[in-house]
């Protein structure tokens, strides 16, 4: 099933830009940029798996950590930098925001939203650290570090002197977005952010 | 004896060990048993033109081939030499021969470079001593060996030499070059300077300049090989050959294979034979006498003068100089890279790779960069067969698909 998320990034990505995906997995968010913007593309991923995926798909890719920053990468080398679903696997996520609008024009930033209904209510009622789909983890084996909501993320952006251009919410990877979003820090699992330098 | 003599002397008996021995069955995943071939380019049209000025001629290369080049001639690979190497890369020249081709663990039917999807090519670079034309030659016009009257070659003159022996075998375009070390640059110079013939490149462990440290230990062995008094201004082929001023050059170069870790696992402190200090100057220390074994074993297969060659060719190597920029030196490539470092490599270390991928990531050349996690320093390009194989076949796989052939 393609995933509604990389459709709605996909759709924020000009045609034939050049892109840096951050944390890219196995390439296909990509893959998919390539194919259907026709984007001049790479990938940045710390794992082996992650770079052999890649170059097995025919990708340019990246053996970089994203902790260490993004210093093999000049100012304004690209039009956008994208960051899908792994802000909140970082150890220092501000540096990298930071690191994302220097190295590009355009940065999207999409995470999942730690202020959705679910996990409050786990927190507020159960008094348990959540565990849901989105967020699968126990908290002692948890690879998200710093999980955050909605309305932390548009704080980070004022932080930094970050414009949003653009602010998507979902309820799944695989679920259409809603005509209008109501309440979407209680509302939405998932954000998608695209910011500029202002 | 000219050594060209004894290459030819040793490449007949290769031929009939290697003729018995082809029914006896290669071990899994060997290229089998193989032999070295040569070529010379003798006609007038066929003139090395050397970038440090005038043109070596007649010239011969040594070289091997596995697998079988396809009917499209799509599916060539060459790999490169590093300063000691030479056109064995896989295979065994006999059925009992104990030493398989320098980097026989990736290369072979099944393995990271395939021989039965790819024919793999290698050859001793020119300026080497192991069959190819070098300082130990016979110079045609005092019938003697050349000695230091070989002229000075850079690794633009082995690529073009290269290029020549592609000719002769009707390959018109590479589907890949790879190489560690000299062999990476080689490969970066492919690229550069014969764009349009390889759709590949694969450099491991290099550099696109040789660094300053590179050029001090360098010089550190060449000063060690002239300073030997056998070394006769380099024309010692009539008598004894400098061997202890090679094997400190080799002691030297070993010591920047290896890396901090890796000695120390492998040696430590750790005393040779004796429980005890010695208080002379033998070779106590494990470490000292795995030098002086690794000196002493290089000066029975390599030639002095190939070595002060080769290292001004490494030292002369820096792809700024011609072009301004590495950037603008990149700015015709066409092919695709694959960029492979080594974490504990201090010869060219990691930075160094990067910033090749950085020059041609600037004008937007399609590069994957790749940090194999290694403690073995340099060599690790020769050992650490589990962590590249997957990614080397990957890329070559996914280039196979790509490939276009010469225009």
């Amino acid at each position: 099933m393609r995933r509604i998320d990389y459709k709605l990034i996909a759709d924020l990505v000009p045609h034939g830009s050049t892109v840096l995906d951050l944390a890219c997995g196995d390439g296909e968010l990509l893959n998919q940029l390539i194919r259907d913007k026709g984007v001049r593309g790479s990938g940045v991923d710390v794992s082996q798996e992650a770079v052999e995926a890649c170059v097995t798909k025919g990708l340019s890719v990246f053996h970089g950590d994203l902790d260490a920053g993004l210093a093999d990468f000049a100012d304004g080398s690209h039009d956008v930098v994208i960051l899908s679903m792994s802000l909140q696997q970082l150890r220092r996520p501000r540096m990298i925001v930071r690191e994302m609008v220097r190295v590009g024009r355009q940065a999207i930033v999409s995470f999942p939203n730690f202020a959705h209904w679910t996990p409050r209510l786990q927190l507020f009622l159960g008094g348990r650290m959540p565990v849901s789909r989105d967020l699968p983890h126990q908290w002692w084996d948890t690879p998200n570090i710093h999980l955050c909501t909605i309305k932390d993320f548009r704080a980070l952006c004022l932080e930094e002197g970050l414009r949003i251009e653009h602010e998507l919410y979902l309820s799944g990877i695989h679920t259409q977005p809603p005509q209008r979003a109501v309440l979407p820090n209680l509302m939405a699992r998932l954000a998608i952010f695209a910011v500029t330098r202002c | 004896m000219p050594r060209v003599v004894m290459t030819a002397a040793k490449r007949t008996d290769r031929k009939e060990i290697g003729d018995v021995a082809m029914g006896l069955g290669a071990d899994a995943g060997s290229a089998g048993i193989v032999r070295t071939k040569h070529v010379t380019f003798d006609q007038p049209s066929q003139e090395l033109a050397l970038e440090g000025g005038g043109t070596l001629a007649p010239f011969t290369v040594a070289f091997e081939t596995y697998g079988k080049l396809s009917e499209r001639k799509d599916n060539a690979i060459l790999v490169t030499h590093a300063l000691s190497g030479d056109a064995h890369v896989a295979g065994r020249h006999s059925a009992n021969d104990q030493r398989p081709g320098w980097w026989d663990m990736m290369i072979g039917p099944g393995k990271g470079l395939d021989t039965d999807k790819y024919f793999v090519i290698s050859s001793n670079v020119i300026g080497g001593c192991s069959g190819s034309t070098g300082p130990a030659s016979e110079n045609p016009a005092t019938g003697r060996p050349y000695g230091t009257d070989f002229p000075i070659i850079t690794i633009a003159d082995m690529v073009n030499a290269q290029a020549m022996l592609l000719d002769h075998l009707g390959v018109e375009k590479l589907l890949a070059a790879v190489g560690g070390s000299m062999g990476g640059m080689q490969v970066l110079e492919w690229a550069v300077s014969h764009p349009g013939r390889v759709h590949l490149c694969l450099p491991l462990a290099t550099a696109a300049r040789q660094p300053t440290q590179a050029i001090a230990f360098n010089e550190v062995g060449r000063q060690a090989i002239m300073a030997d008094p056998d070394w006769r201004g380099g024309h010692y082929y009539d008598g004894k050959p400098p061997a202890k001023g090679l094997s400190v050059a080799r002691m030297v170069g070993h010591i920047t294979y290896l890396s901090d870790e890796a000695m120390q696992e492998k040696f430590g402190r750790r005393l040779r034979d004796i429980h005890d200090y010695s208080f002379t100057f033998s070779a106590d220390f494990e470490v000292e006498s795995y030098l002086r074994h690794q000196g002493l074993s290089f000066t029975n297969r390599f030639d002095a003068n190939t070595y002060l060659y080769i290292t001004r060719a490494l030292d002369y190597f820096d792809l700024t100089r011609r072009h301004g920029s590495l950037v603008q030196a990149f700015r015709d490539v066409t092919a695709r890279f694959l960029v492979l470092a080594f974490s504990s490599d201090w010869l060219h270390p990691p930075y160094q790779l990067k910033e090749i991928v950085s020059a041609l990531r600037a004008t937007h050349k399609h590069v994957s960069y790749y940090e194999v996690e290694s403690h073995y320093g340099h060599d690790a390009f020769l050992l650490e067969r589990e962590k590249m194989e997957g990614i080397i076949g990957a890329f070559l796989a996914s280039g196979a698909r790509t490939f276009v052939p010469a225009s």
